[in-house]
């Protein structure tokens, strides 16, 4: 794997492969020191053109506890503000000595740019491009649904809110469906993207309806600028419609899980208390988040990933070692 | 007295086809056309056709403003090696050509160019959609055509009170064009909305917005008695709303882009901006909707919307890109390759056709006939080529059609008798 760009690039049987290498990552993380030498003389830099916290931090402890080197461009005090072209800064960084870039930007497709304009030379790894695919996300997240419940096949999860500007539901669609889960889109017809043709899903504007099927409850963050694009009436509105509230959450099946991207709106898309609920499993996200995009670098960067990756037995040499 | 004569070609043009020898006197016009004609010069025109030179309503020629996209020279040299020799620039040039002013200067920089350029101008001041621009002073000019293409006139009473003014300048047979978008409806968006926005998570803009604007100049045509011609019209319903109008008698025509019947908005999966364009590129439907309206005559005339952009313009995101792509070299070639259409529809579309709504019909599209100025382009409609940018006349890169093989080549281009065009080689 040169890049990881897309869920939808990706086949089940590389999903699994991830799944599999982050349980190694997993146990690497409950270590006491939980560092490993993996892609120590690896060099990461992070290109973030939109503000993220928890993707860039959990990124920065993945490559931190992978022993690579790591450096921040932060494009609100570079050259970028100076009239930089997106192409100039990539080619930049990558005369510098890079092994790859992490890119987010509020542009869908600018991975695929980079990747075309660095001639694959560097890997590229989307964290999130847009409203189009946000892969790490759906990585972790259908890791954490495989970890509770052993596996997707035969699920029902239900993504609520906001698709129609959802990175993160592109690529969740893709991955759960791909891992054989059935997937149910709920939202307002004014959230949903303008075409669904060729999605594998089924779509309903009823919340209530859909809550005691469901496997798993994934709620996405409801945005305050959506009411001047006059999509929802109102935040009150649509919480009393569409939001996971502690009355609501009854509904759901006792075994059914509550998930979250982050960062959570209480109060609107979910409630304080369905939030701290045991069934709600969003810290253990964010957890797996780390694991996951450890699992991610090292197939991009580590040495002998490829075998890795074609064996069923996942065992990482480089981890036997622990950095003192 | 030098005369030139172009030899063994078949001539097709609005009257007919026939296999004769073209003879052009030194004053630039056709001296004669029949069998086993001679000259003091000869240009073989043995296994090709000689048509009426190619006219295009609707070329982006950047000057002035952005020179280092396209100036009219560049591009009239572009259009002659395409077989025009009549291309009409567009107004949103920066600034934008909507006083006489800037009429005159875009016609200044045409007279020496190898191709005859001409000049629309712009319905509202700076093409901002607030105040009618002064039309008659840029009739007087000779300007034909006004739009405020790149964005269509939102402002419904501006819009009628534009084409009633129109109807009253001397007499001339004054066309407004129009760019159709609804801004509130597209606003924002940067590809055909449906499947691929969806999927790619590119905001979209619906087929719609194109058709609001389209439904309401039909109506504001039959309100108003004026001329409409509608630009680059890219959707099935689009199409077929001018097919009733016309039917129904209304004086309105309209073209379509090579761009529109030969790529769809599946192309955009690529994410390269090369393939960004406004109107966007739509469905498959679509494709096929402008295919038979330019077969069946709903659609009047194919145009280029010749858009150059420099490389670093479109060395941007998506969305960041602007929307536009080259045509004037390609445009003969993908319509001899793409369209299933007999070579004299397909030239009575790119010639005489275009030159009639223009209002140039005196001088370009005219048939070959002793006396009329020798506006010709000798093409080899079996002769294959490769698009290679790199290669083109235009200032700018962004053909969408690289590496492409096409069929049918220009091999000469004759504006007013002077070979401009010899063998596909442009002479200055």
């Amino acid at each position: 794997m040169k890049h990881l760009l897309s869920i939808a690039e990706l086949t089940r049987a590389d999903i699994e492969q991830v799944h599999k290498l982050t349980d190694s990552f997993a146990e690497v993380s409950r270590r006491s020191i939980p560092k490993v030498p993996a892609l120590r003389g690896k060099n990461v830099v992070w290109l973030f053109y939109e503000d993220s916290t928890r993707t860039r931090l959990s990124f920065e402890q993945a490559a931190k506890r992978l022993s690579a080197d790591t450096m921040t461009f932060s494009v609100g005090s570079s050259s970028v503000k100076k009239g930089e072209s997106l192409r100039d800064t990539v080619l930049t960084i990558e005369a510098m000595g890079v092994d790859a870039i992490v890119v987010r930007h509020a542009s869908a497709g600018v991975p695929w740019q980079i990747a075309t304009w660095l001639d694959d030379r560097v890997s590229v790894v989307n964290a999130g491009d847009g409203w189009h695919e946000h892969p790490t996300q759906a990585l972790l997240d259908s890791y954490t649904i495989r970890e509770e419940r052993g596996s997707l096949d035969g699920m029902h999860i239900g993504i609520v809110g906001d698709i129609k500007h959802s990175r993160v539901a592109r690529s969740d669609v893709l991955a759960y469906t791909m891992l054989g889960a059935q997937v149910t889109l709920i939202a307002p017809p004014t959230l949903l993207p303008p075409s669904l043709e060729g999605w594998p899903v089924q779509v309903s504007h009823d919340l209530d309806a859909v809550l005691p099927t469901l496997d798993v409850a994934y709620l996405l963050r409801m945005q305050q600028e959506r009411m001047t694009e006059y999509l929802v009436p109102s935040l009150r509105e649509y919480t009393a419609r569409y939001g996971l509230t502690l009355r609501r959450v009854d509904a759901l099946r006792d075994d059914a899980l509550v998930m979250h991207p982050g960062p959570m709106n209480r109060g609107v898309e979910i409630s304080a208390e369905v939030a701290d609920l045991p069934r709600s499993v969003i810290i253990d996200q964010v957890r797996n988040g780390v694991a996951t995009r450890m699992a991610v670098l090292y197939l991009l960067l580590g040495q002998g990933a490829d075998r890795v990756l074609d064996s069923d037995d996942i065992t990482v040499p480089e981890l036997q070692e622990v950095v003192g | 007295m030098a005369t030139i004569v172009l030899k063994g070609g078949r001539v097709i043009d609005s009257t007919g086809e026939r296999t004769a020898d073209v003879v052009i006197a030194d004053d630039g016009r056709i001296a004669a056309v029949g069998p086993d004609l001679s000259g003091d010069r000869i240009l073989d025109a043995g296994g090709c056709v000689v048509s009426p030179g190619l006219v295009d309503l609707h070329s982006h020629l950047r000057q002035p403003g952005q020179e280092e996209a396209e100036t009219v020279e560049t591009g009239a040299r572009g259009a002659a090696l395409g077989g025009y020799t009549c291309i009409l620039a567009m107004p949103n040039t920066i600034p934008a050509i909507d006083h006489a002013g800037l009429v005159r200067e875009v016609l200044e920089l045409g007279r020496t160019a190898p191709c005859d350029v001409r000049t629309s101008g712009a319905i509202t001041v700076g093409r901002a959609g607030e105040q009618l621009a002064p039309l008659g002073e840029m009739a007087e000019l000779g300007v034909r055509f006004f739009t405020d293409d790149g964005a269509g006139v939102a402002d419904t009473r501006l819009m009628r009170r534009a084409m009633e003014y129109a109807g009253g300048l001397a007499g001339q047979s004054v066309v407004l064009a129009q760019h159709c978008e609804d801004p509130a409806l597209a606003g924002g968006g940067h590809m055909h909305e449906g499947e691929w926005s969806s999927r790619l998570g590119i905001p979209g803009q619906p087929a719609e917005a194109e058709e609001l604007m389209v439904m309401r100049d039909l109506a504001l045509a039959r309100l108003t008695g004026t001329r409409v011609h509608f630009q680059h019209l890219s959707t099935a319903g689009s199409i077929a709303m001018v097919r009733a109008a016309k039917a129904s008698g209304l004086a309105v025509t309209c073209e379509a882009t090579t761009h529109h019947f030969t790529l769809t908005h599946a192309e955009c999966a690529s994410y390269d901006p090369v393939f960004k364009v406004n109107p966007p590129l739509r469905t498959d439907v679509d494709v096929a909707a402008v295919r038979a309206g330019l077969a069946d005559g709903a659609i009047d005339c194919i145009a280029t919307d010749h858009a150059p952009h420099t490389q670093e313009a479109k060395e941007a995101a998506f969305d960041q890109a602007p929307p536009g792509m080259l045509g004037l070299q390609t445009a003969l070639a993908l319509a001899i390759t793409e369209l299933e259409l007999p070579l004299a529809e397909v030239l009575a579309l790119l010639s005489w056709q275009p030159a009639r709504i223009l209002g140039v019909d005196d001088e370009h599209g005219i048939p070959i006939a002793k006396g009329n100025p020798a506006n010709l382009t000798v093409i080899d409609p079996a002769a294959t080529w490769v698009v290679d940018p790199a290669a083109m006349a235009s200032r700018s890169r962004n053909t969408p059609y690289a590496g492409r093989t096409l069929t049918g080549q220009v091999r000469h281009t004759l504006l007013f008798g002077e070979p401009v065009v010899i063998d596909g080689q442009a002479q200055r």
